[in-house]
């Protein structure tokens, strides 16, 4: 050892460069690193040992004696004499650069230790605070001298809090190596090829090591200090190694690798800076949350939600079918079905014909009708009727798609089964909403949470008894029937008013009167609005926990939402078939009127074909483009009556309580009126069923979606001001992210309801004969069929003929069910494993329980027995450790098959049981041992909490079984 | 480290987005309230403090029921008073939309922990209710309420039955809730 030291040193003093690497040097280097190999292994118990040693000062003295002695054995004379008197040291090292190094990091790792001394002798700061303190200072010293350790850094990287402590240990005995070792990279940094494989191979988990630090950086708990300088060191470290790595081409392509993911990586964090700029009214849902709490900004959020998906739909619709039609199709007026019949033309612009989408709307790109059948429009040879199919069936099935994740990925986030465990604790820890920044909901919030206290200590106690069972009952059932001759009388309304507004149609629209007109939308909307009212008087009756009635109210909301969209289709369904008769009764007509046409030109036939205008043709009713109106109309008039109530409920009533509260007999801000609250769960309700029906339509009416964007938009400015401005923040505040998959899955059924009557439309009742894209077809999904025919290879079409035959479907779907069995029996099998673990995990505590206290019992005993015979301490010491490790043995045989977070402590400890039996020199370290064991049982002592936080449980562990 | 009072180094931005959990808008917006908050001769020292009662006139700190606690925790401070920027920046970290629920609940832990003693115990559960609870009396709960109240948290979470709840347990029951990453929020 010492003549290597010398040889190298002295190469380099007298100008020779050992950076050539000879191989011989080379291969003296891994004999070295071998030695220091084993050192280390010695060590590295040793500090295992002095972990428990809280009294570090004692340590490090001990540490620098065993330093001086490595330093005389290993040091060349002149060497030793550098290190005792600096000015020397440096006149010396102004010729030799090594020795320079050394000195200096010789000098700096004492200073460094003289520090650490310092702070050991401080009184110990607390818990957590203290470990980290002990982690950041391993950081900064490595910090101070980068690069140079690249084994104890990587230990300090990959550990866990626990383990870092006990690196720090290490680290500081390690200090000694640090001179061969800063030699070592020396020649490193200028020469990776003279590098060893395995060095490469360590050095290249080094950095890797060092990039996930990076990555991971922003996860720790640590103050930015700390963060910072271990980023900034890292990130040296890796420009000065990574570059390094590789040989010859390979280093070149390496380096521009390493190059391209740092561009890549900036790339990525801007495109993120820009992603979260571009989400829309980020900032007012901020506001809001910071005013009502996150329950009613999850309105908000999921009203955004909802927009997004309505922009996709809009861009599909607008984008594919309504633009290239517009752009590409046939003009308006070159054909009946685009031109506005000669009847209708005197008051086709007229605002309230417009208003009702009659008139030129009618016969516009916006509905069905307007849709020529050719099968290729343009120049692009666009397949229009494909296209419209497509689009429609792309719509729904986006919908399903998008909904479903967002209810996957929302149950992965709720995710945990046991929602009773923890009933209490979460009540605590969980329920204060951070984002509260308005003093009236905090008062609101601290109302709610001690009430929920108080309830759940309630029903702790003993469930409340009922004085009188019956009477409620027969209450409940009482309100149950009223509800649901609300629902039944309401359902009735909705259809007495269809029918009436079809014989109006009949007749005419212009003999009545605007109520006349709108009779339909408006009661489904009024009705819309006072059942709700009606249904929350009804439940008073009930007595319900509140959380229980506002199940009931919204799945009551819910029914009636859902019978009256069912009726009116019904109404509608019905009306779909008058027209159809209409339609028969048109296409005889035109018929005879075409052969009359033939008769005429048949009596000169030289006269040019006779041209009639196509707004003189007679034509079909188009069923289609009605159903799509009716729907429209529906959307307007619920958005108005939405607004309407709104401004009425809302702000007026605010305006009325907050002004007249002057000069009225009693309060109206605290007393009956008061501020309206924002409610949620109906608003959430009015917004899915809302979409129900733009589902439901925009197949027939391609406009609908982007007339939803624009009630969403607008409604997303109303409400937030309306909620700023004149709400006030609930009183029972509902959790938001507990409902969330709720109101999803209530939109799913909506999705699969309103997809039901379009698709059954479209499958089973044929296209009118004379509009829409699918004019002329037998069914509207033929378009599929000759697409296939005409524009594909005939083999495709076989293909698909062979695939949708039932012989083939059959099977699948039967495959199909099968799977979906499968599946559910596996979830229930999870499920049933997962009860299983969970109570071996009961088990488990419950044993571990009964130990500690044993264990307790035991110390206990012992130390008393200590105490009582002070005089044979050291001899029972000695033995001690032998006894404590078969103790140790049984219990793992006893626990091992339990878990394996227990074998791994088990491991864990084994050297450490070993290397006491091997030294039992070290008596204090095992008499603190011992003392830790006691202490834990008994609550932390106060020397204890130094250790870091999550380590906490393992330890418990693990010093049970001490 | 010597963030200007004045505007943020683009290093010192890069670097601050990759060592938190937000972005560089917020980190702009912090940077900006909290230039706001010092006073002015404040803003010529070269690292800033700002003092714990203007950061509780925070809107967003205002009403919280531990406000004095946060400052508390995130300050790095001797006296553990007064935020400087970083200290404010990691507040802010902890608390954004896309901080993992173990940092949070970490530090949800150290809120909680009133007398800093690494573990939650009866006294620290009960100043805990009570700061949920409101300062009101009609909002406070009984001695013997609170009693039952501690002890079935105590119950529920105290695994290993040392009478106190340390933050491995506290993170084990923390991890099941459904509500508390989307709750435990705080945005400029």
């Amino acid at each position: 050892m010492d003549c290597e030291y010398n040889t190298s040193v002295l190469k380099t003093g007298e100008g020779c460069d050992t950076r050539n690497g000879k191989p011989t040097s080379g291969r003296k280097r891994r004999r070295r690193r071998e030695s220091k190999k084993e050192r280390k292994k010695d060590e590295g118990r040793g500090s295992r040992n002095a972990q428990h040693a809280v009294d570090s000062g004692e340590r490090t003295e001990k540490e620098r004696q065993r330093k001086r002695r490595k330093d005389r054995e290993e040091k060349a004379e002149h060497v030793q004499s550098l290190d005792k008197s600096k000015v020397n040291s440096r006149d010396f090292a102004a010729k030799n650069k090594k020795n320079l190094k050394n000195e200096k990091t010789r000098s700096k790792g004492r200073s460094k230790r003289e520090l650490e001394e310092g702070e050991a002798k401080q009184p110990q700061r607390k818990g957590c605070a203290k470990a980290e303190e002990n982690e950041q200072d391993t950081c900064e010293r490595a910090g101070k001298r980068k690069g140079k350790k690249k084994k104890h850094r990587k230990k300090v990287e990959t550990s866990s809090e626990q383990e870092s402590s006990e690196d720090g240990d290490k680290e500081g005995e390690g200090e000694d190596e640090e001179v061969e070792e800063e030699e070592e990279e020396v020649e490193k940094e200028v020469r990776p090829e003279t590098l060893t494989p395995e060095e490469l191979e360590k050095l290249k988990e080094a950095v890797d090591d060092k990039k996930k630090l990076i990555q991971a950086l922003r996860g720790k708990p640590w103050p930015m200090k700390k963060k910072h300088s271990t980023l900034r060191e890292s990130q040296e470290f890796l420009e000065k190694y990574e570059g390094a790595l590789g040989k010859g081409k390979g280093r070149k392509l390496y380096a521009y690798k390493v190059m391209m993911n740092k561009k890549w990586m900036k790339f990525k964090r801007d495109f993120e800076n820009f992603t979260t700029a571009c989400i829309p009214w980020e900032m007012k849902i901020k506001e809001i949350e910071s005013h009502f709490g996150s329950s009613v900004a999850s309105y908000f959020i999921f009203l955004r939600w909802m927009y997004g998906i309505n922009m996709i739909l809009f861009g599909l619709t607008f984008g594919l079918v309504m633009v290239p039609e517009a752009l590409m199709g046939r003009p308006y007026g070159s054909m009946p079905r685009k031109t506005v019949p000669r009847a209708e033309e005197t008051n086709a612009m007229d605002f309230a014909v417009l208003w009702d989408f009659g008139g030129y709307a009618q016969y516009s790109v916006l509905f069905y009708g307007y849709y020529n059948s050719q099968r290729a429009i343009g120049w692009l040879k666009f397949r229009m009727p494909l296209s419209y199919f497509l689009v429609g069936v792309g719509t729904v099935a986006y919908s399903y798609m998008v909904v479903i994740r967002k209810m996957a990925r929302n149950a992965n986030e709720t995710g945990g089964g046991d929602e009773n465990s923890f009933n209490f604790s979460w009540k605590t820890f969980t329920s204060w909403d951070y984002l509260i920044g308005n003093p009236e909901t905090a008062d609101n919030k601290f109302a709610s949470i001690t009430t929920s206290f108080k309830e759940a200590i309630l029903e702790e106690q003993e469930s409340r008894k009922d004085d009188n069972i019956h009477l409620t009952r027969f209450l409940r059932v009482l309100a149950n029937f009223l509800v649901l001759c609300c629902l039944a009388g309401s359902g009735y309304l909705i259809y007495f008013v269809v029918r009436r507004s079809q014989k109006f149609a009949l007749e005419g629209f212009e003999n009545h009167t605007w109520w006349e007109r709108n009779e339909v939308n408006m009661v489904m909307s009024l009705l819309g609005m006072f059942c709700p009212m009606l249904f929350d008087v009804i439940s008073a009756l009930e007595n319900y926990h509140p959380r229980v009635a506002l199940q009931w109210q919204l799945g009551r909301i819910f029914a009636l939402f859902l019978g009256n969209l069912y009726t009116f289709i019904i109404a509608l369904m019905d009306e779909i078939n008058l027209k159809r008769k209409e339609e028969d009764v048109v296409q005889f007509n035109m018929t005879m009127w075409e052969a009359s046409l033939h008769n005429n030109t048949a009596d000169n036939s030289t006269a040019p074909p006779l041209f009639t205008h196509p707004a003189d043709v007679p034509r079909g009713p188009c069923w289609e483009t009605m159903v799509g109106q009716e729907f429209v109309r529906l959307i307007i008039s619920d958005t108005m009556t939405t607004y309407i109530t709104l401004l009425i409920g809302d702000f007026l009533r605010a305006v009325l309580v907050r002004f007249l509260n002057y000069c009225w007999c009693w309060d109206l801000e605290a007393g009956f009126p008061s501020y309206s609250e924002f409610d949620v769960s109906g608003n959430v309700l009015g917004l899915i069923f809302n979409q129900g029906m733009i589902w439901m339509g925009a197949f027939y009416a391609p406009c609908l979606p982007a007339l939803n964007v624009l009630r969403l938009h607008v409604s997303m400015y109303l409400q937030c001001w309306a909620v700023m401005c004149c709400n006030v923040p609930q009183e029972r505040v509902f959790k938001a992210s507990g409902s969330n998959n709720f109101y999803m899955a209530m939109l799913l059924v909506i999705l699969f309801l309103s997809t039901l009557p379009a698709i059954y439309t479209i499958v089973t009742i044929p296209p009118s004969f004379d509009c829409g894209p699918f004019s002329g077809k037998a069914r509207m999904f033929d378009v599929i069929q000759e697409t296939l025919e005409s524009d594909f290879p005939a083999w495709i079409s076989k293909v698909f003929s062979y695939a949708a035959n039932p012989g083939l479907v059959l099977p699948f779907m039967l495959l199909m069910v099968l799977a979906i069995y499968y599946l559910q029996s596996t979830s229930k099998s999870y499920k049933e494993a997962n009860v299983e673990l969970k109570k071996k995990l009961q088990m488990q505590n419950e044993e571990n329980k009964k130990k500690n206290k044993r264990a307790a019992l035991k110390a206990a005993m012992e130390l008393e027995e200590a105490r009582k015979a002070p005089s044979s301490r050291t001899a029972e010491q000695h033995y001690n450790p032998s006894h404590q490790h078969r103790r140790h043995d049984m219990a793992d045989s006893r626990a091992g098959s339990f878990s394996s977070d227990q074998g791994k402590n088990g491991d864990d400890q084994a050297p450490f049981t070993d290397c006491r039996r091997s030294k039992p020199v070290k008596a204090s370290a095992s008499s603190r041992g011992r003392h830790a064991n006691q202490g834990a049982t008994a609550g932390y002592p106060a020397g204890h909490p130094r250790q870091s936080e999550p380590s906490r449980l393992q330890r418990v562990a693990s010093t049970q079984r001490r | 480290m010597g963030a200007t009072a004045s505007h943020l180094g683009k290093d010192l931005l890069s670097e601050y987005q990759e060592l938190t959990f937000l972005t560089k808008q917020e980190i702009l917006l912090a940077h900006k309230r909290f230039t706001e908050l010092l006073s002015r001769e404040d803003k010529n020292l070269p690292d800033p403090r700002a003092p714990t009662e203007a950061i509780l006139t925070l809107p967003e700190l205002k009403s919280n029921p531990f406000r004095e606690r946060i400052v508390r925790v995130f300050s790095t401070s001797e006296s553990r008073d007064g935020l400087t920027f970083e200290d404010f920046l990691d507040l802010l970290s902890a608390f954004s939309d896309s901080a993992t629920l173990e940092i949070k609940s970490h530090y949800a832990f150290r809120i909680f922990d009133f007398d800093d003693d690494g573990t939650l115990d009866e006294n620290d559960l009960e100043k805990l209710v009570n700061c949920l609870t409101g300062e009101t009396d009609e909002t406070r709960l009984t001695p013997d309420e609170m009693k039952q109240l501690i002890s079935n948290i105590l119950e529920e979470s105290d695994i290993d039955k040392d009478g106190t709840v340390n933050l491995s347990e506290f993170q084990h029951v923390i991890s099941r809730s459904p509500d508390f990453v989307s709750s435990f929020k705080i945005v400029l």
